[in-house]
């Protein structure tokens, strides 16, 4: 097993790699400024010329981009090269909005692939290994994104897509899947499938890694994945906007490395702007530096998170985001108080009386906002006894109420009856018209 | 003693209608006979508790048909036709600290009484209840009521 896809870059001394960060900021600059009319505008607006980047401090001087942008310039505008040097679209679902597009030359595909091949190296996936990719093929990127990569380091793709859930456990069996690619909540149906059908997935399969994202979910609902399932499970990351899935955690579990040499981060301060020193938890920014169909500058991205740039264990010199904490999109504003679906999360997870599913329904009664849990029982937490149950989610209520600030109903529902989900799972129903 | 002890049936049901009725046809299926049946109800939820015929499959029945089902061992105490009857069980329970959780009571063909109780120890409710004259129903007089 091979330990760096790319040790010479994965191990760059962190001056030399702002170095290349560098020269790498200033080419794309000039390059955006030449072949985007949409960036031409941009820069004109604030004054910025290609050259007044001469370093990575420059940096702030360059105005954001948002997804508005794209949306605002669909199908195509944002595009730096013309159609016929691009290989491939992908196309964003559009649940918050008109769909965005995204193009890829065969290049900015290469360094995609690349940049999946160092993540999956450094969970110690490769040649050896089969690769159950159960991420949606098609316009959304997780499934080819996810093929490629593996591809790259030349693991056995297993390409099935999303869905029939007892033919991803036959297959699984059959074929001796060693490592799949899926929703975390799509991961867990399945084991409750198999648990119903008498599987054992540490005994019966060769399961022994989970990639898993495309929905935000937090440490405790690893420790629930992993105690249930075995295997280890990594948090990946990306979003089609930077091409797709890109980046993982190295084998220690310890934040997702973002490879410096494809992509400059920065944390900011959502509402000002202003950059955050490392460690201050504030909204994701990112640019690309080695794309071509569609560069980014200072993509907001939209996600919560804190960045770290110690070394890791593991040798690479890239920087770490710790695990994204929520979207600025998936934020639910109750009585005036911010509550991500990750919170509530985190605290029904250390509560092992509580399942793995749930649901937050908010409504607005007599002007005033009500916020209510759904959870289901585990079976061997189920006491007969009325006051038991009353206790359990009295129990739940305070917890969250400690956590959030704000009253929680929580209400038990029959197992089996909060919707489980292929895909992106949807733990949010806000029936306020707002 | 552990003749003594009755399988009784709980199960955990959102309180909305067609439950009951899903349950129901679940146990005609399978023909299994419900002797004693009670539904405690609190707000949005409700348990259910039965003492059928055969509780291994009826368990089996309801937990593969998805629902939160577990097996609670509960006493089945005769009560004879005679007023101060509940009182003097009630008496010989409390007497010795035995906490009643909850009881609810059905009648049979041979029109007798039964009182079905979950108590806080039950080893200890049987050995009173022996001492003091009260007739303790089996699995077997359940099976063939």
């Amino acid at each position: 097993m091979i330990e760096y896809w790319n040790p010479q870059i994965e191990r760059m001394p962190v001056d030399e790699l702002e170095k290349l960060q560098e020269q790498k900021l200033k080419n794309l600059v000039s390059y955006v400024y030449n072949h985007s009319p949409f960036y031409r505008k941009r820069f004109d607006a604030v004054g910025v010329k290609p050259e007044d980047i001469t370093s990575l401090k420059d940096l702030t001087k360059l105005p954001f981009t948002y997804k508005k942008d794209l949306r605002d310039t669909y199908p195509t505008g944002m595009f730096c090269v013309p159609n016929k040097q691009l290989v491939r679209f992908h196309v964003s679902s559009g649940t918050t909005g008109k769909p965005t597009v995204v193009g890829y030359t065969m290049n900015d595909i290469k360094e995609w692939s690349k940049s999946l091949g160092r993540a999956l190296t450094s969970i110690g996936v490769g040649r050896d290994d089969v690769l159950q990719v159960s991420y949606g093929y098609g316009l959304f990127t997780g499934g080819l994104g996810m093929h490629y990569g593996a591809e790259e380091v030349g693991a056995t793709v297993l390409p099935i897509s999303t869905g029939s859930t007892e033919k991803q456990l036959e297959l699984m069996q059959d074929l001796g899947t060693t490592a799949i690619a899926c929703t975390p909540s799509y991961l867990l149906y399945m084991s409750e499938v198999a648990k119903a059908e008498g599987l054992d997935f540490a005994k019966d399969t060769r399961l022994r890694v989970g990639i898993l994202g495309a929905e935000p979910w937090t440490e405790e609902m690893r420790k629930r994945i992993e105690d249930a399932t075995g295997i280890k499970a990594y948090d990946i990351f990306g979003t089609s906007e930077l091409s797709g899935p890109l980046f993982t955690e190295c084998r220690y579990q310890n934040g997702i490395h973002i490879w410096a040499d494809q992509f400059l981060v920065e944390i900011i301060d959502p509402d000002t702007g202003e950059p955050l020193v490392d460690g201050e938890r504030g909204e994701l920014v990112i640019t690309t530096l080695a794309k071509e169909a569609l560069p980014l500058i200072r993509y907001r991205i939209g996600d919560y998170t804190v960045l770290n740039r110690e070394p890791c264990k593991c040798g690479r010199t890239h920087p770490r985001i710790m695990r994204v904490s929520g979207r600025v999109d998936d934020m639910l504003i109750v009585r005036g108080i911010n509550v991500f679906p990750g919170q509530v999360e985190s605290v029904l997870m250390k509560i092992p009386e509580v399942g793995e599913h749930f649901m937050i329904i908010v409504d607005r009664i007599n002007e005033l906002d009500v916020m209510k849990v759904q959870i289901e029982m585990n079976d061997e937490a189920f006491s007969d006894k009325v006051n038991d149950i009353m206790a359990l989610e009295k129990r739940v209520s305070e917890s969250l109420k400690n956590v959030l600030n704000l009253s929680v109903k929580v209400e038990l529902v029959e197992h089996g009856t909060l919707p489980r989900s292929m895909g992106k799972s949807k733990k949010v129903i806000d029936n306020r018209k707002l | 003693m552990d003749d003594n002890l009755i399988k009784q049936i709980s199960l955990f049901a959102e309180n909305k209608p067609g439950r009951l009725a899903n349950i129901a046809s679940k146990f005609k299926e399978e023909s299994i006979n419900i002797r004693a049946f009670t539904i405690a109800e609190a707000g949005d939820f409700g348990i259910i508790r039965m003492v059928v015929d055969n509780p291994d499959n009826a368990h089996r029945v309801l937990h593969n048909a998805g629902f939160t089902v577990s097996e609670t061992d509960v006493l089945g105490i005769e009560m004879k036709d005679v007023p101060g009857q509940l009182a003097t069980i009630a008496d010989l329970l409390g007497k010795h600290n035995v906490n009643i959780d909850y009881a609810y009571a059905f009648v049979t063909r041979t029109e007798k009484a039964f009182l079905i109780v979950r108590v806080s120890d039950i080893e200890k409710a049987i050995k009173i209840l022996n001492e003091g004259g009260i007739n303790l129903l089996t699995m077997n007089d359940i099976q063939s009521i």
